[in-house]
């Protein structure tokens, strides 16, 4: 993918996501350390995310991505919650997040693989958008291996079709 | 011959304390195929008859190949065992085409000679009398020769009963799921554990010296590709890179590996040299390319892609250049399966939320004649026996998955029912060496 391309699908993602209120740096190589060095200048400290807030923060305890069939674009109503994960890489450098990419069980394994792997990436991407590092994600693809429901009808599938954001550290 | 059984009695042996209930169905049936008397084989010996009924095995073995109409039980009218006890006017009568009859002796090393002769009856002529030696607990590997042997005498095609076919099951739901990647006979007996996993296991694919499986098993977080040797349990980690690392597949002549790789940030096809493990990488598209199944020349690959915006079959050299789409019917074709001569390749066909086995004849050029296989709704993982009379498939019943092996024209179906819950991902295995 070149570099214009990447462009337009951050400002992409970035229009569904309606949260562009902050400036989208395009800058994806390194990291922007935490604006915390410890005591000078700051009078305002602890401004942003803490790890006790993943689990008491009503956006961040959202943690499950969902898709349309076959498909693997982000909805818009799953903006607010990408960027407040977003958010959370941000202010904590050390957070690392696994996006565990899944398919229902219709179509072959191997191929629901890779749709897996095409909605964990779209995760990322969006994170990544919203201010999340590269090095803070990983994407793992389970396909149609770990569906949370296993009756064979729309609704047991529309839970499988899913993106499950899991912090391995925090 | 009496060498390999000994052989054969060595990798059986563990297998036995495996062997558990198994429900077998078979439905339909074909006015065509040809009608054959088995006779019970009386045990003549000194000792303990064998536990086995070789003349069942062999019936349901040439039954479920849709090629043959064995005569039902209750119609055995006489029950010869020896040639000159044969009243051929009598199985005229019963509109049978063939008689195989047998019988069984102890043979000198402990275990069992099994003689048996097929007859043309309206010839009333032997055209085939053979004895094979077996211990006693390999003797459904002798009923499943003795069927092989008659189906290549009368078809003139190799018999692939006597060969064995990988799956996965699963057990229990959610987190305590417990994954087994099995090997069993052909018709779904004698299954022994290969590998035990916490994590999912898929996409088996058998060496072409019938020896080694190639997987993919999530036990590491992420999906990794290791061969393993089925009888010492011996494995090798093959591939564990970045993102996906799945769909193994050997080449026929044994000496490479085709596989999928994300390492670049989307699934493409590679092939692996085994000796020297490089990677040649095969594809180079956006869109995701994987379940690589190679033609039996071992000359070019064919697989999955959603290039053209749904998954169809594509097929290009197993040295990298340009695909070919080989699929035109259908709104979703995946995972190939070729033949051994190359002229049907068998896929999951998918229409609306309905996926069934369909079946692709090359012979006649063109875009292929194609006929649908199955009749389910979750149909999936068709896999070819050698000599390509039958399939396997996996399909969904409720929240079980099931095996059936289907004859080629679709005429007869055999629902395979294992113990031991969901099963899935099955493999057909090569040929076994007599």
């Amino acid at each position: 993918m070149n570099n214009s391309t990447r462009l337009l699908l951050a400002a992409a993602v970035c229009v569904a996501l309606a949260a562009c209120a902050k400036q989208v740096k395009e800058e994806p190589a390194p990291p922007p350390p935490p604006p915390a060095p410890a005591p000078a200048p700051p009078p305002p400290a602890p401004t942003g995310y803490q790890p006790a807030d993943l689990d008491t923060d009503s956006c961040l305890r959202q943690r499950v991505v969902y898709f349309d069939f076959d498909k693997d674009n982000v909805k818009p109503e799953y903006a607010a919650i990408l960027s407040c994960h977003a958010q959370y890489l941000k202010d904590r450098s050390s957070a690392r997040i696994t996006l565990e990419g899944n398919a229902d069980e219709r179509g072959t394994r191997e191929y629901n693989l890779g749709l897996g792997e095409r909605r964990g990436t779209a995760v990322s991407s969006a994170l990544q958008a919203n201010g999340g590092s590269v090095a803070q994600l990983t994407t793992v693809s389970y396909g149609e291996e770990k569906p949370t429901c296993t009756d064979s009808n729309e609704d047991c599938w529309s839970k499988n079709r899913r993106v499950e954001i899991v912090y391995t550290a925090k | 011959m009496k060498r390999v059984f000994a052989l054969l009695l060595a990798l059986l042996l563990p297998a036995l304390s495996f062997a558990q209930a198994l429900e077998i169905e078979i439905s339909g049936g074909s006015a065509a195929a040809l009608p054959i008397a088995v006779i019970p084989f009386e045990y003549l010996g000194m000792s303990v008859a064998p536990d086995t009924d070789l003349a069942a095995v062999v019936r349901a073995d040439l039954n479920r190949s849709g090629q043959f109409r064995t005569l039902a039980d209750a119609d055995l009218v006489e029950k010869p065992i020896r040639a000159q006890e044969i009243n051929f006017a009598t199985w005229r009568l019963l509109k049978q085409d063939f008689i195989l009859l047998g019988r069984i002796l102890d043979s000198p090393d402990g275990g069992y000679r099994s003689e048996f002769e097929l007859f043309d009856v309206a010839r009333q002529e032997r055209v085939l009398g053979l004895s094979l030696d077996g211990r006693p607990q390999a003797m459904r590997d002798v009923a499943h020769q003795i069927a092989d042997l008659v189906y290549e005498k009368i078809l003139g095609v190799r018999g692939a009963f006597w060969t064995r076919i990988a799956y996965v099951t699963a057990t229990g739901i959610g987190p305590g799921t417990q994954y087994a990647l099995m090997v069993a006979d052909a018709d779904g007996f004698n299954p022994q554990v290969v590998v035990r996993s916490r994590e999912p296991l898929l996409s088996p694919a058998w060496s072409p010296d019938g020896r080694r499986l190639a997987y993919v098993s999530f036990e590491r977080g992420n999906s990794a590709i290791y061969i393993q040797e089925i009888s010492t349990g011996a494995r090798e980690l093959v591939a564990s890179h970045r993102g996906i690392n799945g769909a193994p597949a050997f080449s026929p002549d044994g000496t490479r590996l085709a596989l999928t790789l994300s390492r670049t940030g989307n699934p493409e096809i590679y092939v692996m040299d085994l000796a020297s493990k490089a990677l040649t990488q095969i594809t180079q598209h956006w869109s995701i390319d994987t379940e690589p199944a190679w033609t039996p020349d071992s000359q070019r690959l064919m697989y999955t892609s959603d290039r053209g915006g749904k998954p169809q079959i594509y097929e290009v050299s197993a040295g990298g250049g340009d695909p070919l789409r080989v699929t035109f019917n259908g709104d979703y074709n995946a995972r190939a399966t070729i033949s051994w001569d190359g002229k049907k390749v068998a896929m999951a066909q998918g229409s609306g939320n309905v996926y069934r086995i369909a079946v692709m004849d090359r012979s006649f050029g063109g875009l292929g004649r194609w006929q649908n296989l199955s009749p389910g709704n979750l149909d999936e993982s068709p896999s070819f026996a050698p000599n390509a009379s039958m399939l396997i498939y996996a399909a969904r019943e409720g929240q079980r998955g099931v095996l059936y092996a289907v004859s080629a024209d679709a005429r007869v179906r055999q629902r395979l029912v294992f113990a031991d819950g969901d099963v899935r991902e099955p493999a057909w295995s090569p040929f076994r060496q007599r």
